[in-house]
Formats: C-alpha cells, sequence, structure tokens
C-alpha cells in the first residue's frame, strides 16, 4: 500500500474498502461511511486526545541525548501524572525509521534525566532494557505545564514534517490520555455526527488511553498494545444495552474501542460503565460479545491491530481484503485510508457472492 | 440528606469543570472566585506567569495557566492543560480580551496591528480554543452534564461608539458566530451564549475611559454573578448532585 505522508485527517478523496458478515468486498468513498450504516445502529469511538509523548533531552549519567517517548500509564486521573511506562531511543529523531534509531545509552533504575523543563528518574526497568518505568518531579501542574509546553506528538518516518497538536486531535478529541492517535476517529467531522443523529444512528463515546503502535524494537513490539487504561461513561453502557436490546449494531470507531468494550464485557457479557484497565489481547480465537463491526485504518499483518481484525474476518477473507487494498492503492498509516469490517456473520446462511451481484 | 432543594440546585455549579480566559484581573478574577465558591473546579489562564501563580495560590481549588488566547501556537498547550488538569471541560468561558489601540482611536488612526490583536484576541482566540476544546464539550453534552461556551460581549458589538471600531467589530463577530454556533451545536446538547455584562469597573475599562468614576461603573463580582446564573439556567436541570443519565441508568438497573 502507499504509505499517506501528509497530516490531513479527512483528505476528500479518502477512501473506504467495506468488508460485510458473508465476507464480500465493497469499495465506498469514506465520507459515505454513515450511509452504511443502519437506524438504530450505535457507533462508539474514543474520544481520548492525545499527549505530547514525544520528549528529548539528557540521559544525565552519560550526558546523552535521548528521546522519551511516553507510552503507558496506570489511569486515566488528571493528577495521577507523575509516572508513565515509557520507550527511551538514542539520539535523533522521527525523521529516521525506529528501527535504524540508535539505541539510549544503559539504562538503571535511579538514573535521571532532563527532558527540557521536565526532570525525571527511572523508577524501574519493565523486563527490557529500553521500556522503562519514568517518575516525574514536581506538581501535577508543573507536569502538565512542561509537557505543553516541551512536548511533541509521536510521529514516524512517513510524515517527513514535524506534527503539531492540532494535526493529531481528532475532531471529537476531549481527555487528552492517548499517547498515540485514536486515528479512526479522524474520519468522524461534526457533519458526519449530525448525519448519524439525522439517520436515527445513536453516537456514543468512550476514552481509552491508547498506546503507542510501533518501537522499532522486535521483542518490544511483541508486547504491545501494553495495558491500557479506560473509561466508559454511564451514558455510553447505557446506550449500548439499549441497542442490543433493540437489535442495533454496535459499531466501534478504532481498535481501542473494541479491546474497552470487549474488556469491560468480559465477565458476563455486559458492559458496564466506570473505569478499567484493557489487559487482553484480542485475535483470532477472541469471541466478540459487544462490537459487530469495526470504521478501522488499514493494517499491517503481523501488527497488534492486524491480528485484532483477526476477531472479526478469518484469514482468507482478510488476506482477499489485503489484496483488494493493494489492489486498489489504498494509503496506509494513520492518516489513510479505512476499512468497515461486519464481524462474521453467525448462523446466517450468507448467499454466494455471485448472487449477491446479481441481486444488487 | 435527601435531594438538594431545586430553587439552590439550579444555581449550583458542584462538580463541574470551568475554563475562563483572562482570569487574573477584572471580571475573569472574579468570575474564577465566583464558580469556584458554586463548587466548581476552575482552570484559568493568563499571560502573566507570576501574577497566574499568585491567583493559583490564593484560589484552592483552581489551576493557573500561562498563555496567550491571541498566539495560533499556544492555543492548543492551553487546550492540553485545561481538559488534561480538568480531566474534560463543561463549561469555556471566553472572557480575555483587547480594546485594540490604547488610548482608543478612531477608526481612520487604527493601526493595523492594533486591529489585528483585537480580532486575535477576541475573535480568533475564541474560536480556536472553543474548537479545540469541542470534543470535551460535545463529551459533557453526551454523558448529561450538559456544555457551555460563554463569549463575553459588549454593547460595543451592537453600537457605534466613536473610537471603540475596533474592539466593537471583534466583538460584533464574536457575537455572530456564537449565534451561529450555538444553532449548529444545539443537537449535540453544546450551548454557545454571548453575553454583555455591562460597563465594569475593570482594569479594562480604566484603560478605555481614564476617566470615568468607578462609583458609576458595575462591580465585577456583580456581573460574575449574574454570568454564572445564565451558565447555570443553561445547563441541564441538576436535581441532584450528578448526571441526569447517571440517575437513568440506575432507574434502568432497578427495574431489570
Amino acid at each position: 500500500m502507499i504509505a499517506a505522508d501528509q497530516p490531513i485527517q479527512r483528505p476528500p478523496r479518502a477512501r473506504l474498502l467495506v468488508v460485510d458478515g458473508c465476507g464480500r468486498i465493497t469499495h465506498a468513498p469514506r465520507a459515505a461511511f454513515v450511509d452504511l450504516l443502519r437506524r438504530g445502529d450505535l457507533v462508539v469511538a474514543n474520544d481520548a486526545a492525545t499527549l505530547p509523548a514525544s520528549l528529548h533531552g539528557v540521559h544525565l549519567p552519560s550526558g546523552a541525548d535521548i528521546e522519551v517517548r511516553l507510552a503507558g500509564r496506570s489511569s486515566l486521573a488528571a493528577d495521577d501524572v507523575d509516572e508513565f511506562a515509557a520507550v527511551v531511543f538514542g539520539a535523533g529523531d522521527f525523521r529516521t525509521r525506529t528501527e535504524d534509531r540508535p539505541l539510549p545509552p544503559p539504562l538503571a533504575p535511579g538514573d535521571r534525566l532532563r527532558l527540557g523543563p521536565l526532570s525525571a528518574t527511572v523508577a524501574a526497568l519493565l523486563d527490557h532494557p529500553r521500556l522503562v518505568s519514568l517518575r516525574f518531579e514536581g506538581s501535577p501542574d508543573a507536569i502538565w505545564a512542561g509537557l505543553a509546553r516541551h512536548g511533541r506528538p509521536i510521529q514516524y518516518a512517513h510524515l517527513p514534517a514535524p506534527l503539531a497538536l492540532w494535526d493529531v486531535w481528532t475532531p471529537i478529541a476531549g481527555p487528552p490520555v492517548a499517547f498515540e492517535p485514536p486515528s479512526a476517529s479522524f474520519a468522524l467531522d461534526w457533519r458526519a455526527l449530525r448525519a448519524l443523529g439525522a439517520r436515527g444512528i445513536a453516537f456514543a463515546t468512550i476514552t481509552h488511553a491508547a498506546g503507542i503502535s510501533s518501537t522499532g524494537d522486535t521483542e518490544l513490539d511483541r508486547r504491545l498494545p501494553l495495558d491500557e487504561p479506560y473509561r466508559i461513561p454511564v451514558a455510553t453502557a447505557f446506550a449500548i444495552r439499549r441497542t442490543r436490546a433493540q437489535g442495533g449494531r454496535i459499531v466501534a470507531v478504532g481498535t481501542t474501542v473494541v479491546r474497552a468494550l470487549e474488556q469491560a464485557a468480559a465477565r458476563d457479557g455486559v458492559v458496564r460503565a466506570g473505569e478499567g484497565v484493557a489487559t487482553e489481547r484480542i485475535g483470532p480465537t477472541s469471541r466478540l460479545r459487544v462490537v459487530d463491526a469495526i470504521l478501522s485504518g488499514t493494517h499491517e499483518p503481523g501488527s497488534s491491530h492486524y491480528e485484532l481484525l483477526r476477531a472479526f474476518a478469518d484469514e482468507a477473507t482478510l488476506r482477499r481484503a489485503d489484496r483488494a487494498l493493494e489492489a486498489g492503492g489504498y494509503r496506509t498509516h494513520e492518516f489513510g485510508d479505512s476499512v468497515l469490517i461486519e464481524r462474521r456473520a453467525r448462523g446466517v446462511a450468507c448467499a454466494p457472492v455471485w448472487r449477491h451481484r446479481a441481486t444488487a | 440528606m435527601g435531594p438538594r432543594l431545586e430553587a439552590e440546585s439550579t444555581q449550583d455549579l458542584h462538580g463541574l469543570r470551568v475554563a475562563i480566559t483572562g482570569g487574573t484581573t477584572g471580571l475573569g478574577l472574579a468570575l474564577v472566585r465566583e464558580v469556584l465558591g458554586r463548587g466548581a473546579a476552575v482552570a484559568f489562564v493568563a499571560r502573566n506567569g507570576e501574577l497566574v501563580e499568585r491567583v493559583a495560590r490564593e484560589h484552592s481549588g483552581s489551576y493557573g495557566i500561562v498563555g496567550d488566547v491571541a498566539k495560533k501556537d499556544d492555543v492548543y498547550p492551553i487546550a492540553l492543560q485545561i481538559a488534561g488538569r480538568l480531566g474534560g471541560v463543561d463549561v469555556l468561558v471566553n472572557n480575555a480580551s483587547s480594546l485594540g489601540p490604547t488610548p482608543l482611536a478612531l477608526l481612520g488612526d487604527t493601526e493595523c496591528e492594533d486591529f489585528e490583536r483585537a480580532l486575535a484576541t477576541n475573535l480568533l482566540g475564541p474560536f480556536r480554543l472553543t474548537r479545540a476544546l469541542l470534543g470535551a464539550l460535545g463529551a459533557s453534552a453526551r454523558e448529561g452534564r450538559g456544555a457551555v461556551v460563554l463569549n463575553v460581549s459588549s454593547d460595543a458589538a451592537i453600537n457605534a461608539y466613536p473610537g471603540w471600531g475596533a474592539y466593537g467589530a471583534s466583538k460584533a463577530a464574536l457575537h455572530h458566530l456564537s449565534w451561529v454556533w450555538d444553532e449548529e451545536l444545539a443537537a449535540e446538547g453544546v450551548r454557545v451564549l454571548s453575553l454583555d455584562p455591562g460597563d465594569m469597573d475593570t482594569p479594562l475599562h480604566a484603560l478605555a475611559v481614564p476617566d470615568a468614576d468607578p462609583a458609576t461603573l458595575k462591580r465585577p463580582e456583580t456581573a460574575a454573578r449574574e454570568l454564572a446564573d445564565a451558565i447555570a439556567a443553561a445547563l441541564p436541570r441538576r436535581r441532584v448532585h450528578g448526571a441526569p443519565a447517571a440517575a437513568r441508568v440506575a432507574a434502568e438497573e432497578r427495574r431489570t
């Protein structure tokens, strides 16, 4: 696929590859995704705004330049910002591909880091020489002010120009708790929300601290996604129950929404409101209990996002979808095109594709 | 204890998250005090770091943010700190204002740079900050907490006062922007208000009319009380502390 290399959230020509519950593939303009939904459906999106989670600075014991990428946190509490999980890189920045970045100096608990106006200490190594628990000094106010002044959005080499916060905050961005943008929500603008309402399709949000998508280290990448805290509002839990009771579909915008809702329903299939931490990985053997369809970006086979899609569609279907994306010249990465995948039909007879075409 | 009396709780802002720009002097400072007194958590924004720190220190429950809403590059860092520190936002008061040229000048004598500053502070700043926080405001509305943007206007937005051209034009535009945005967001449950607090005894007024008799001017505390009442009235009725949606779901759960 072609890498989307401009930070344009809603390019007018953004495309959508649609895989229905019978594995049939169709193409649509992404702006028309609302037309593919049905009255009574519920769209659930992640309203997390994105932190400027890339912090350049110095590893004081060695004097070496480093980049710290904040990657995880134990809760969403506004004043709980002194401790983060973080991935440390050596000198350089996003212009170098993560897999080609130099390693940071050896890190040890107690090492002090100066990150612009912020001071931090390596509290612990998290079973990997580059994944650390980082503790910031100072009050929550000072930490927020320091992040606002010094932090930059995490970005990768496929985007040549430095990103600003306005590039990565989705139109529905609320609490800044994500480490990378929940980019499936780039597709949502206020016009789309209005169109949903006009068509009798409900809209609700959760807040999920989306983590980082890649570290450039194979072993670390295998550990992604890290545990991610989330919050499900009462109104959202209520909307999900009402939608399911009335036979509507739950359409998740982005992998983080699937992760949060399925975690929240893991006990008995009922999504309850409140805070939680998503620890489960969703993959081909997961049984989806809540989400009926996902609107997502296009993902590379092997990535954790791709694994999650395997809970919706079988391997052969996803392979056909990949080939269609490739053949259709779809664009990939966070500012790229999208897919809408309906969970494979259970106990429903799927008409053969040729008959579907004949009657369409 | 039963639910609070409605007459009392309709004025109450308990548990709400309020952001106020220009919060260290005049009407903004009076608003910080007023909404804190009504039980809200408050983040306020101003340019002068020392003043921000002092006001924050003197008002527990408030968070001070240093920034200039007129500067494009400051707006997202401000929004980040507001939504981060408060965990979201229910009420945004765009209060920070610039007169344009001081002393006030006839339009024919107004430097373009002064005119641009009035537009940047009074129109573009509120537009940018509101837009950056619109996701957070929309979430508050969906969760039943309600969401209000209050743009501080002026009678100079309506009347043609010689010498108030830059200020009046920028406030007129802000007034119209509020009007359109309120219409557009009605379905989402976000209200956008534009209110004139009246001529007050504030540093801004002293800059505009240095020889005004303070005794003839409104006290900023009085205007702050009226604006806080208007905010409370624009929010969904809160019979008990907590979101109406919460009560609805609790009732639903009792039934099932």
